[in-house]
């Protein structure tokens, strides 16, 4: 493996950093397995017992709630022989987690609780004070507005600090409910995606292929809205989140990135979720009269299409979609696709989010089936070796720098990724 | 940087909206004439001429069966318009996300599409710059186990189930599960109301996804 200098240069990259297997696995130690890394929301875990499973890194953690309320993170391993102590992705466990092995039993907190016949552990190294003996917890577990991420290492950033600005992701979905909460809809759905997770990072603040790749769904939705709008009918929102995607590449330039540090990222523009119809006039009242006028006014006026944390994070805040990677290979990306539901708004405002998750996030996606195709293919095109560089040169020098943050001045500028892989050489390098 | 500056600038609004079919839009507005695949070959739908006597013959069940076998058969040529025009006026396409979900309107679903969304679904994979229709893909669907669990003077309720083989570029799926259809009856023929489709790997992972109905 040649060093991470080598690899990175201020305008281009090489491409085995999307292939290598060995840098792959340098990824999963050096970031994954340290940063903060999403693993569930609060609403999720409502009694004790509660708990979740998911994947940190290569790590398999469960995340659960113990019967004081707090939230932890431990490893889904008995320490006995190693075998899985939670075999589902979600469920609630009562007072103890139990092995299906030889019943070695633990509280929630992750302590021995009992092991059958103990006698037999007599006189040997192993005794119930042994920190061996009980289920070895993760580093830090912390929450940030219901939002829970654990991180597997004891040192680095808090989550406030490794969140930085792009938390405005969790305070833009949450600030949108009169109540200030989200809560979970209890629907995950996975789709794998055949290409390396940078390109799906790079393809969410990519403002040049919307039109490009997905013109057909953009051009169809707008020839049905048309239709039905002559036929004297209100086309539903969504038909004009999939016509949206259609806009002219002027349309899309015109929307500028911002860029953060660690290689967090927002894309500006708001998809007009404020028209003028009872539903939402109902809507703008709540929020004046929860927050006052001018904060309300603010929380729905930001302009804000996505939101990225980087490297592994996509949250669309207007309409509380979250999508999640979790890298399973070089070539290989398991994405959870989310969906957050406001509280305290009416249904008819519920239903614009959902329909955006069904139409865009659910597995009959009109749109990321041609994200997809675009990034297997684009993955087979760097595992050649018709080129050795991938460019992002676009813009290059064109950017406005403010106290460590790129602005972009033009929305397609691929300072995005010069950016994200200038947090990606300082992970790597360490 | 200060907070308070990304905040402020985060005010400054750009609406993406406008006239969609913009000129300058898309791969078109490149290379009018590229397409990243062969054009749409429309073969000719199933033929499905069944004689009033035949039909009587066939009975209510028999009648039931040759629809949905129809239907699967559209799916399977690709016949798009022909599959929606099998769907009443206001019918309903619904695939939920588990078996226990009862409505579609404050829950997600995999697919939940009235017959202008089904347009719109239809128009995307004809269109010559869908992408993703590049690689070559078919699918063949067997339906089984065809049972009437009620019937009233207008309408029938029908259960079924399905197996469904894809093959998409080198990759072969395999998905499963059981229809209920509710039918209008039109004569000899029925129009459909609600096809709920329960897919056995819905909350599955997908490999890739899916990109027409099932």
């Amino acid at each position: 493996m040649q060093p991470i200098s080598r690899l990175v240069d201020v305008d281009r990259v090489h491409r085995s950093v999307y292939t290598d297997p060995d840098i792959f696995n340098q990824e999963l130690e050096q970031i994954w397995e340290k940063i903060w890394v999403y693993a569930g929301h609060e609403s999720q875990l409502r009694s004790a017992g509660d708990y979740l499973t998911v994947r940190i890194g290569r790590q398999p953690i469960i995340v659960v709630r113990g019967p004081d309320s707090t939230i932890r993170a431990l490893y889904n391993r008995c320490p006995h022989r190693g075998v899985q102590l939670c075999g589902s992705r979600a469920g609630n466990t009562g007072s103890s987690f139990v092995c299906s092995y030889h019943a070695w039993s633990f509280h929630l907190d992750g302590r021995i609780k009992g092991i059958p016949l103990s006698r037999g552990y007599e006189g040997t190294r192993l005794t119930p004070e042994n920190p061996d003996c009980s289920m070895r917890p993760a580093a830090r577990v912390d929450r940030y507005r219901g939002f829970i991420f654990v991180s597997l290492a004891d040192q680095g950033p808090s989550l406030l600090e490794f969140l930085g600005d792009a938390r405005i992701a969790f305070d833009d979905m949450c600030d949108r409910s009169p109540e200030g909460e989200v809560e979970a809809v209890p629907v995950c759905h996975r789709v794998v995606q055949h290409s390396n997770w940078k390109f799906f990072m790079e393809n969410q603040l990519d403002a040049l292929h919307p039109p490009v790749t997905h013109q057909s769904t953009g051009v169809s939705a707008a020839r049905v809205e048309r239709r039905l709008r002559e036929a004297g009918a209100t086309p539903p929102l969504y038909y004009h989140y999939l016509s949206a995607f259609a806009s002219s590449f002027e349309k899309w330039d015109s929307v500028q990135t911002v860029n953060l540090p660690r290689g967090h990222g927002i894309l500006k523009g708001y998809m007009g979720l404020r028209p003028d119809d009872p539903d939402t006039r109902e809507y703008v009242a709540a929020m004046h009269r929860a927050y006052g006028r001018d904060t309300a006014e603010k929380y729905i006026g930001r302009s804000i299409h996505h939101v990225l944390i980087y490297p592994y994070l996509s949250v669309q805040s207007p309409l509380q979609q979250v999508r999640c990677l979790r890298p399973l290979a070089p070539n290989k990306t398991l994405s959870e696709l989310y969906l957050f539901r406001l509280k305290g708004v009416s249904p008819a405002i519920a239903r614009r989010s959902l329909w955006y998750y069904n139409l865009v996030n659910s597995p009959s996606t009109m749109i990321n089936a041609d994200d997809l195709e675009n990034w297997t293919k684009g993955q087979w095109g760097l595992e050649s070796k018709g080129g050795d560089w991938v460019s992002f040169h676009r813009n290059f020098g064109g950017d406005t720098e403010e106290g460590g943050v790129l602005y972009s001045n033009s929305g397609t500028s691929e300072v995005v990724m010069r950016s994200q892989f200038k947090a990606w050489s300082e992970y790597m390098s360490v | 940087m200060s907070s308070i500056s990304l905040k402020n600038r985060l005010i400054e609004d750009v609406v993406i909206l406008e006239n969609n079919e913009a000129s300058s839009t898309g791969a078109q507005s490149v290379a009018p004439d590229h397409s990243p695949r062969e054009a749409y070959r429309v073969q000719p739908a199933p033929v499905r001429n069944l004689g009033l006597g035949t039909l009587q013959e066939l009975g209510t069940l028999g009648r039931i069966q040759q629809f949905l076998y129809h239907q699967a058969d559209l799916l399977d040529g690709k016949h798009w318009q022909a599959y929606i025009d099998l769907f009443a006026d206001d019918g309903v396409y619904w695939m939920p996300t588990s078996p226990e979900q009862t409505e579609w309107l404050d829950s997600p679903s995999i697919f939940a599409e009235d017959k202008s969304i089904m347009e719109v679904r239809m128009r995307r994979v004809t269109h010559p710059n869908a992408w993703s229709q590049a690689p070559q893909w078919g699918t063949s669907h067997v339906v089984s186990n065809v049972t009437i669990e009620s019937e009233t003077d207008s309408e029938l309720v029908v259960r079924s189930r399905f197996h469904m083989l894809e093959l998409r570029r080198d990759a072969q799926r395999y998905f499963g599960g059981g229809y209920r259809h509710t039918l209008l009856k039109r004569g000899g023929d029925f129009e459909i109301k609600l096809q709920r489709v329960d897919l056995l790997n819905a909350q599955a992972i997908f490999d890739y996804v899916v990109q027409v109905w099932i």
